[in-house]
């Protein structure tokens, strides 16, 4: 039996935050394993959370994701909220799914212009494609700047918002300042309908998928910053408090992530998993323009990721406006919830997936232990096994274009690793 | 003269500090004209060797391949500025210094021994000299396009080491702590948000990180007659930027 192995190394995986290695074994034309190695320096939040003050974890929560704080601050507030009895409702509410709106504007904008983007056009960056098409990068700073806006205006910043706190908010802007925002908001769905338009035209690796599909569901309304049940393609609605009976989360030798798995099985959150569970609930304009992108009812190919995206960018825009429209101050702008001895959960909708938040608070008003499930760490499994498939469907091609598309499988995820350098190792072995 | 080359580099920490960089929507593609940017992994694949021009670096030492990795980024850059709470303090994360990392390492980790980390987080100026630290849990914007237009022009930053209050009282806000009791730590934190928390009826919370020689012992019994506990007042000085000294001096 002869054996040739093939080495592909690429020593930083960019236009992610992530820090990694990924080794596939190919033995008889079968992928036999696909690890995605994360080597996160870990900095031990559920450690750290313990002894503090329960209304602290919004602001310290956020520090585990420049990129997505408002989703912790979000999860976290409905966590302890859950745990001291109280139920947040009307404008508060609204005004944290708009702030929330703010979030999945810029990320997404973020992630489709300047990370994905290059992918599908072959440019490293989009510095790079601004040489060749300044007007469409433009298009998606101002979709971003605009995210931004709601971000700096309703939280303060567009990074760790300071003016979120269990319970609501320390201040609710005026009507007149939402109102001079709605004036920025406009031109940015105009961008927002182009930009789903533009990336419909890319052209997708084929890739199906069978992961199972989870997703915080609200009937309220299309699910962002909480919901009354979790959502899966293959079994029942549970109720949020009983997540943690559901997904467990595992070590791994090889990554400082923990693996999450849903009753013991793979699966994934994110625009896949939303669009496919809730599209339903999307605006007339969303959906038709996801049936003139070529979506339909589901949609399986991780590729695509990108369209989802662009859609539910579309939906957060005019989300936005509507809330801007019906806007009422809060009076007062937070409601006062005192301590208790309680357990509380708390889930929302991060532009990469579902994230959950779990505090255990005493009646001294200090939190006894803390569990956050980011989307990554859910995500994990589900990617690699993406990556088996796509090695598996792909290993007539050379080591350049292989290695490319496994870094292109794993950045259609946008995950959220936080971290800097990457080492993407390719071994295919074959007899 | 050649195109000066822009490095970020990233350690531990949670990309918020670069992404300022992107968050320049208005002077991005104008920065990219000025700049080459050489090494830029959140936003780039395109990957030059140094060395580098001017540096930026956010996040702490947390492991002892990042303790190594600083010594080489220092060795490839001209100027090397630490931006953000975890590359200027040790960030959140420096909490650990206080505890004990290996019992934080096994209420997360069912494996701990699987994880390579140092029992302390600390700042890049710890391990290397660096040539300027910016403030900031997250950085400010438009501090970090001053930095980068000061190095750029080989001039120092025009940055002010001040406290919050004088930020808060030029913008012309009601001082919080005097008009509604809420405790504020404006009085003690550098200043750069632009009192970014009173603005919102917030007690400023010192993201920022201590001014230079804050007076914290005269603020304590302000903090302890607006409310706070002994105990609150121990934890508001240990958050983003516990590690750094300036506050407990």
């Amino acid at each position: 039996m002869s054996h040739r192995a093939r080495q592909l190394k690429v020593s930083s995986l960019a236009r992610v935050e992530g820090e990694g290695a990924l080794r596939v074994t190919v033995r008889d034309g079968v992928v036999e394993r696909a690890d995605l190695q994360i080597y996160e320096p870990p900095r031990f939040f559920e450690a750290l959370l313990r002894g503090r003050g329960y209304t602290e974890p919004p602001d310290i929560t956020a520090r585990i994701c420049g990129i997505c704080p408002v989703a912790y601050q979000t999860s976290a507030c409905n966590a302890i909220e859950d745990a001291c009895g109280v139920r947040i409702d009307g404008p508060i509410r609204e005004l944290r799914r708009l702030l929330y709106c703010g979030e999945w504007i810029s990320s997404h904008a973020l992630h489709i212009y300047l990370l994905h983007a290059p992918d599908f056009l072959g440019y490293p960056d989009a510095i790079a494609l601004a040489a060749d098409h300044r007007e469409i990068v433009e298009r998606g700073l101002l979709l971003k700047k605009a995210g931004n806006a709601i971000l700096e205006l309703v939280g303060g910043r567009a990074i760790h918002p300071v003016n979120v706190r269990v319970g609501g908010f320390y201040a609710a802007p005026g009507r007149a300042r939402l109102d001079h925002l709605a004036g920025q908001l406009r031109p940015a769905l105009d961008a927002a309908i182009e930009t789903v338009r533009w990336v419909a035209g890319f052209g997708f690796p084929d890739l199906e998928t069978d992961h199972e599909l989870l997703a915080v569901h609200d009937p309220a309304g299309y699910a962002i910053e909480g919901g009354t049940t979790v959502r899966r393609s293959a079994g029942p609605d549970f109720e949020v408090d009983a997540f943690s009976n559901h997904v467990v989360e595992e070590q791994v030798p090889y990554s400082t992530a923990l693996h999450a798995a849903l009753d013991g099985g793979r699966y994934l959150t994110g625009p896949l998993a939303r669009y496919t569970l809730n599209h339903d609930q999307l605006s007339p304009l969303a959906l038709g323009l996801a049936a003139d992108a070529g979506l339909g009812s589901e949609c399986r190919n991780p590729f695509r990721s990108i369209v989802v995206r662009a859609i539910e960018t579309v939906y957060a825009v005019e989300e936005a406006l509507r809330l801007i429209a019906s806007y009422q101050p809060p009076e007062p702008s937070y409601v006062v919830v005192p301590a208790r001895d309680g357990v509380g959960h708390g889930l929302s909708e991060a532009p990469r997936g579902l994230l959950y938040h779990r505090y255990e608070i005493g009646a001294d008003g200090l939190i006894r232990s803390a569990t956050i499930v980011p989307p990554t760490a859910q995500n994990q499994a589900a990617i690699e096994e993406d990556l088996r498939r796509t090695v598996a469907a792909n290993l007539h091609l050379g080591d350049e274009p292989l290695t490319g598309l496994c870094e292109r499988t794993i950045r259609n995820y946008d995950p959220c690793i936080s971290c800097s350098t990457h080492f993407l190792e390719l071994t295919v072995e074959r007899s | 003269m050649d195109t000066p080359t822009l490095a970020v580099f990233k350690l531990a920490s949670c990309d918020g500090c670069q992404l300022t960089v992107l968050d320049c929507e208005d002077e991005l593609l104008a920065l990219a004209g000025r700049v080459r940017i050489a090494h830029f992994l959140e936003a780039s694949s395109a990957v030059r060797p140094g060395p580098y021009d001017v540096t930026l670096v956010e996040g702490s030492i947390t492991t002892p391949a990042d303790a190594e990795r600083i010594r080489q980024i220092r060795a490839e850059s001209k100027v090397l500025v630490a931006i953000g709470a975890c590359a200027t303090a040790g960030g959140i994360q420096a909490l650990r210094n206080f505890g004990d990392v290996a019992e934080f390492a096994s209420v997360v980790y069912a494996r701990p021994d699987y994880i390579d980390t140092l029992a302390t987080s600390t700042a890049i100026a710890d391990h290397v000299p660096v040539d300027f630290e910016l403030r900031g849990c997250p950085i400010d914007r438009r501090q970090l396009l001053e930095v980068l237009t000061a190095f750029l022009a080989g001039r120092k930053p025009d940055l002010p080491d001040t406290s919050v209050c004088t930020e808060c009282k030029r913008r012309g806000l009601t001082c919080v702590l005097v008009a509604d009791g809420t405790p504020c730590l404006g009085p003690v934190t550098h200043a750069g948000c632009g009192a970014l928390c009173p603005a919102y009826r917030r007690g400023c919370f010192g993201c920022f990180g201590p001014m230079a020689s804050p007076n914290v012992a005269a603020l304590v019994p302000r903090l302890r007659a607006a409310g706070m506990s002994e105990d609150e007042v121990g934890r508001v000085f240990r958050t983003f930027n516990a590690a750094s000294g300036g506050w407990s001096s």
